[in-house]
């Protein structure tokens, strides 16, 4: 194929949707997809309707997000409901071809929320009132084949980058992202456009652009659902912030943990590359952009910036102090700009659609959608992408069904080790930046993990401490130190042989950590200590000697 | 010390990230890819190529818990301590295959045929708790799945 340019892009789009067959099967293969068994019902279902004959597509797509139901397959043929199924075997994967496929009736078993429950907006299907969420950032997200970049463009893909080089410019691209009020969406909440602003207004021969995809707090995984079910939206978000801030050079750094999202950014980064959408004059345009992947290698300090950037240049992932920020002398002592999988994610609507648009969604200064990855003792685990200012309660119990039944909520943890827990009380809370912090926790990369009655919260904060004190670079000795003397006096509580006075210098050392430790790891470390303190005292006075 | 014995494809591996600025981690996960691990031998052949000192290569190859000195064992198996896993008994995984397949203190078996290692979150909590097995997922376990799992592969080795 040649390269693409002006207009290229509306063509093909319509020439995708008239070749588009009206009769399909698609077939979640992310990463949690295939681990219940997803290739194989694939290769059932394609194999068995080749045998038969029938015009009908089976596709490979990415994930809608409902782990607890993996594997899931949708069914659309032309006569019947479109429908999705939950649990799918090779004894379903037969019915549903014999049942829906070739009699036009549904199967009345493992029937799974469908697109429209589940908050895709555009499918031409009513949404019901009850659901909270809205897809943005995973708009794509189980619709397309990721591996196809055909695909991508066919629902309107790459179109906000060529109304970014062609239209817009980087000054118009930098007024909506003002007035969308995006804000980073790996913790800080930090204003995008801001950011954008400063790596813009930096002096220098060469920038640099970086996705951080060290998705490195366990419990949250939405950016790697992304980076597998949508790749194409993220190099596009990608290209549109170089592009606003001068970089000519742009590294996706992605866990060497998450294979599957390697292989497909690698991919579709060579399926951009053969469209002139990625390198030189892209779209016919001056701008020039490259793009390259490169692996994290498990270090959760990785996630902070500077230390990220010394890990691209091949070196220990240790922070450094700032200033300098890293939109004066970032990577390779040049300015660079980070922006993490989701963030960019949202960027392609926003300039499609509008930042007005965008600023209608959320409350106050937190717009827009969240990704939150709910998980722990929740009955239907799995990625859920609301507007900002939905209530815990609406996400944990009215979306993902609470906790078994006869157990009671006990609590959430959000933002991972740096977070901390917000108790069943507190649910009724709108979730936004502002909030999370006043009830001692953070937004983080929005891990949600539900904790319930016979969770112990002691546990809880020894097992994030645990994985502080391994994960400290050891750079700063208020992290160093004061994350294993932590550690210790939680054993210490936990074997029952502490007293009130260590409880006193438990929370001392816990200050003392925040306000002098180098980073954000060492910064945030006793959070989880501290927070379960404070909602749940009890529990460690009753283990006091 | 050994000189001069860069096998072609460590000096394959090298040379495709040789030009390419702070591409030590790349190079040393294609060598870790290839043989499980990064060989002592091997980083000596590699700091000669790339011209950086072996005290460089260690000093990233021990910071970053992906990279391994050690060799892995004929199978191994990743149990994910995240924190949704923990939550959902993953460390009763980790006890029983420890006590049954009694494991020294590095995690491998005595004859070399299981390494069990313990990792931070998969990116797979919707199926907590979860472990990695031959670098195949598996979700929804118990402790009774894994080991009957680790059973088959023993079975299967010694029909060959």
């Amino acid at each position: 194929m040649s390269k693409l340019s002006v207009g290229d892009l509306a063509r093909m789009q319509a020439e995708q949707a008239a070749a588009a067959r009206t009769d399909w099967i698609k077939v979640g293969t992310g990463t949690c997809g295939i681990a219940a068994g997803a290739d194989r019902v694939f290769r059932i279902l394609a194999d068995e309707v080749k045998k038969r004959g029938l015009a009908i597509d089976v596709r490979r797509v990415g994930c809608v997000g409902m782990c607890a139901m993996e594997p899931l397959v949708e069914v659309g043929v032309q006569g019947a409901p479109r429908t999705m199924y939950g649990a799918v075997d090779e004894s379903v994967a037969l019915r549903i071809l014999d049942e829906h496929v070739a009699n036009k009736r549904p199967l009345t078993t493992n029937i799974a929320p469908g697109v429209a429950e589940l908050g895709f907006r555009e499918t031409g299907i009513e949404t019901p009132p009850s659901c909270k969420q809205l897809r943005i950032v995973t708009r794509n997200c189980g619709m397309l084949d990721p591996s196809k970049i055909e695909e991508y463009i066919g629902r309107g893909g790459y179109q906000a980058l060529e109304s970014a080089v062609h239209k817009l410019g980087a000054e118009g691209v930098l007024r909506e992202m003002k007035t969308s009020g995006l804000r980073g969406r790996g913790g800080a909440g930090f204003p995008t456009w801001l950011k954008w602003t400063f790596t813009r207004n930096a002096n220098a021969d060469q920038k640099y652009m970086i996705c951080n995809g060290d998705e490195g707090d366990p419990g949250a995984y939405m950016d790697r659902s992304v980076l597998e079910s949508d790749p194409h939206s993220v190099i596009e978000g990608m290209l549109i912030a170089a592009f606003t801030i001068g970089a000519t050079v742009g590294y996706f750094y992605i866990r060497a943990e998450y294979p599957l999202a390697v292989d497909r950014i690698e991919n579709a980064i060579r399926q951009a590359r053969r469209l002139g959408l990625v390198g030189e004059n892209i779209l016919g345009s001056t701008f020039s952009c490259d793009l390259e992947v490169r692996l994290g290698a498990g270090a959760f300090v990785c996630g902070e910036e500077t230390a990220l950037m010394a890990s691209i240049e091949g070196k220990r992932g240790t922070p450094t102090p700032r200033p300098p920020f890293p939109s004066q002398q970032g990577l390779w002592k040049k300015p660079s700009n980070i922006n993490n999988v989701e963030t960019l994610a949202s960027v392609a609507p926003i300039i499609q659609r509008g930042g007005a648009w965008y600023a209608g969604i959320g409350v106050g200064k937190s717009t827009g959608t969240k990704v939150f990855a709910v998980t722990g003792k929740v009955l239907n685990s799995g990625l859920v992408e609301v507007p900002l200012g939905t209530t815990i309660r609406e996400i944990v119990v009215d979306t993902c069904g609470g906790v078994a039944p006869g157990r009671e909520v006990k609590a959430i943890q959000t933002g991972g080790p740096s977070g901390g827990v917000i108790p069943a009380d507190k649910f009724d809370t709108r979730i936004t930046y502002e909030s999370l912090a006043e009830l001692g926790s953070i937004m983080g990369s929005g891990g949600m993990i539900v904790m319930d009655d016979r969770d112990d919260m002691v546990d809880i904060a020894k097992f994030y401490m645990g994985f502080c004190v391994e994960e400290s670079c050891g750079k700063c000795a208020p992290c160093r130190i004061g994350g294993k003397q932590l550690l210790l006096l939680l054993e210490k509580i936990k074997a029952r042989k502490a007293t009130q006075e260590d409880i006193a210098l438990m929370t001392r050392l816990a200050s003392a950590m925040q306000k002098a430790s180098l980073c954000g790891l060492g910064q945030t470390a006793p959070n989880p200590v501290l927070s379960t303190y404070r909602y749940f005292r009890s529990e460690y006075e009753r283990l006091l000697a | 010390m050994q000189t001069n014995t860069v096998s072609p494809d460590v000096a394959k591996a090298v040379q495709k990230w040789q030009k390419k600025p702070g591409s030590l981690i790349m190079a040393l996960h294609e060598i870790q890819s290839r043989y499980g691990y990064v060989p002592r031998e091997v980083s000596m052949e590699v700091a000669q190529l790339m011209n950086v000192p072996l005290a460089r290569i260690y000093e990233v190859l021990t910071f970053y818990n992906y990279f391994r000195i050690d060799p892995p064992g004929k199978h191994n198996v990743s149990v994910c301590l995240g924190t949704a896993c923990y939550l959902k008994g993953s460390a009763s995984v980790q006890t029983a295959l420890a006590q049954t397949l009694s494991l020294n203190k590095d995690g491998t078996t005595a004859d070399g045929e299981f390494h069990v290692e313990t990792v931070r979150c998969v990116g797979c909590c919707g199926l907590a708790p979860v472990v990695v097995i031959d670098g195949v997922t598996h979700g929804k376990v118990t402790p009774t799945t894994v080991l009957a799992t680790i059973e088959e592969l023993k079975k299967a080795q010694a029909a060959q």
